[in-house]
């Protein structure tokens, strides 16, 4: 086995060891509750007939099996993971019977494609800024747009996207403020929906954009600025090496490999950005669906959704990590 | 230290002006101690009244005074985050000094833990915990979660230090002159992180008062203390906007937005003033 072998081997067995953990966590902290999800759901289910007392004996039992809660913690535990390693977790109480798989599957791609497209637009807005204001440093314009950018970074998402829905709901109204597409569209795959599902992102994706590029922009400007003081920089523009080419191939190559650890580091505030994002415009993802199971009360589903974010920011994290050392030969795998 | 911060007024204007905005803030806790309402009781004023000589902010749907609401929220929403990052700050350096110190098992233990909370997506973990304790979620049991998730970032900062440190002369001197592992970390180590534990203090009230406004929105929060988040739930909640009191929304965003700015400002002239490099080049230009 190479060296890169062992490296992927060990990072693998480190992503399984956090994923447990965390996962471990959320099913300690929701069985800390007070709450009887059971009875909660019994409660819920009666308020709407007549309950006779052998039917609810028998839908006692039958929840508590559908949720796992026979026996002790312990064993609790271990029919929680026999059936999350089968993807199963459980049906939803808001939507019974839905299996909670299906309903998160149905939001998930909105919320991995915001969140994709947002990371990656701030990334490369943030990184090519940054490598500018570096490089340029006498530019007034860039000195400008800098200030800005990292002016808006310091301020929670809930009160930006909040101060963009004002702006361009209310003031300024070009744009959908809620939503994932027109109400009545019909969801065949047409030109004219895929339109539409772009136009309902623009505010969201804003407002990941605009709180995510200033700090990409902090970084890669600091980085480049102490390149540019090295003798190979020196040396090429001595050379009579073109300013493009010099940014190009010997600056922002080398700035490249921290950012893009530091891009593994921020999936996870990313995550928590995208969540209250969606909440506040209304996004039909992961977020929105949270907040409302929250409100629903729905045990399985907030259960089965804090534990797809684990995974899904530590697989994430992971592949970032395996993928650094073929950037940079610098970092070695080790 | 009189020193150090009189140069940073003086050629530091990020600092000079993070100072101003930190001063403020007090002064509206000071004031907030002579609001002439107490906190949460509603209908003392007439409902509804735009900025005038008398409620200089307006009163709010709920007939409190916006003002005095603001400066006590300010109190609380700062206080708040002072909490957190206090004892966040105990356990990154608790955390971080001795896994660099130590090393070897003890640090890929620590390290093991340390990395899980850093991946873990907080803010579905915060709204479990609020839909897990509902009612027994309240002030201070939100300041104990959030510094549990809040230490990792900062304690893999302080432990990269405490590895260097540890190879130092100095170090193997008090080892062999029979200091203990805690006296080491204690009387040696600590002073030299000191400029980290406060850099990072900020940028811990940022994200901690950050999330708390996210969740007091929501309403995932006991939103009976008030805070700048529970001013916005409650002016949601009365759709304070679409009813034109749009200066019950505007006195907590414009309040927060200076807070965050202030708090930045003075996290990035820390974080130059460790870094010697972007010192000097603040001197070149």
């Amino acid at each position: 086995m190479t060296g890169y072998m062992i490296f992927v081997a060990r990072r693998f067995g480190q992503l399984l060891l956090v994923v447990f953990l965390g996962i471990s966590a959320t099913f300690f902290i929701t069985h800390m509750t007070p709450v009887d999800p059971v009875a909660e759901t019994i409660s819920v289910i009666t308020n709407f007939g007549k309950s006779d007392p052998e039917a609810i004996d028998l839908m006692r039992k039958t929840l508590t099996e559908l949720y796992g809660l026979q026996g002790n913690v312990f064993e609790q535990y271990v029919t929680f993971w026999s059936r999350l390693i089968q993807g199963d977790l459980g049906p939803s109480l808001s939507a019974f019977p839905t299996p909670v798989s299906q309903i998160i599957f149905r939001a998930l791609p909105w919320t991995v494609g915001l969140m994709i497209s947002a990371t990656l637009i701030s990334f490369v807005l943030g990184n090519a800024l940054g490598a500018l204001a570096g490089y340029y440093r006498k530019s007034r314009i860039l000195k400008i747009i800098s200030l800005g950018l990292i002016g808006l970074q310091p301020i929670p998402y809930y009160i930006l996207a909040f101060i963009l829905l004002i702006l361009f709901g209310f003031v300024w109204p070009i744009l959908p403020i809620t939503g994932g597409y027109e109400m009545n569209a019909d969801l065949d795959l047409s030109f004219a929906l895929v339109l539409d599902i772009i136009r309902h992102s623009i505010l969201p994706a804003l407002a990941l954009v605009l709180v995510g590029a200033g700090s990409w922009l902090t970084g890669m400007r600091a980085l480049t600025s102490n390149i540019v003081t090295e003798d190979y920089v020196t040396f090429a523009e001595l050379g009579g090496v073109g300013s493009t080419r010099i940014l190009r191939s010997y600056v922002v190559r080398n700035a490249m490999v921290p950012q893009l650890t530091g891009l593994a580091m921020s999936l996870g505030a990313i995550f928590n950005g995208t969540v209250i994002t969606e909440i506040v415009f209304g996004y039909p993802g992961i977020g929105t669906l949270l907040i409302n199971a929250v409100h629903a009360g729905d045990y399985s589903l907030v259960l089965g959704l804090a534990s797809l974010s684990i995974v899904g920011v530590a697989i994430a994290v992971f592949l970032i990590d395996i993928l650094s050392p073929l950037l940079d030969p610098r970092i070695k795998a080790e | 230290m009189f020193t150090i911060v009189r140069d940073l007024i003086r050629y530091n204007i990020e600092f000079a002006i993070g100072l101003v905005i930190l001063l403020l803030l007090i002064g509206a806790v000071v004031l907030s101690f002579f609001s002439p309402y107490p906190p949460s009781d509603i209908y003392v004023v007439p409902p509804d009244m735009p900025p005038d000589a008398e409620f200089w902010l307006g009163t709010t749907s709920r007939g409190q005074d916006t003002f005095w609401q603001l400066m006590i929220g300010l109190r609380n929403t700062l206080g708040f985050g002072i909490g957190v990052a206090f004892l966040s700050r105990i356990l990154s350096l608790v955390v971080g000094l001795t896994a660099g110190y130590a090393g070897g098992r003890t640090d890929r233990v620590l390290m093991a833990i340390n990395d899980s909370i850093m991946v873990i997506p907080q803010f579905p973990i915060l709204v479990l915990f609020y839909f897990v304790l509902k009612d027994d979620m309240n002030w201070l049991m939100l300041v104990l979660i959030l510094s549990a998730l809040g230490w990792s970032y900062d304690a893999r900062l302080i432990r990269s230090v405490a590895m260097s440190l540890r190879t130092r002369p100095f170090t193997t001197q008090s080892v062999y002159s029979g200091m203990s592992m805690r006296k080491i970390l204690v009387e040696e180590h600590l002073p030299y992180v000191m400029p980290i534990v406060f850099a990072t203090t900020m940028n811990n009230m940022i994200w901690s008062i950050g999330m708390e406004i996210t969740l007091s929105v929501l309403g995932f929060t006991d939103v009976d203390t008030p805070t700048m988040g529970q001013m916005i739930y409650w002016a949601n909640s009365h759709s304070a906007l679409i009813s034109g009191i749009w200066w019950w929304v505007a006195a907590p965003v414009g309040a927060i937005v200076i807070l965050f700015i202030g708090l930045f400002l003075l996290s990035m002239s820390m974080n130059e003033y460790i870094d010697p490099r972007s010192r000097l080049n603040r001197m070149g230009n």
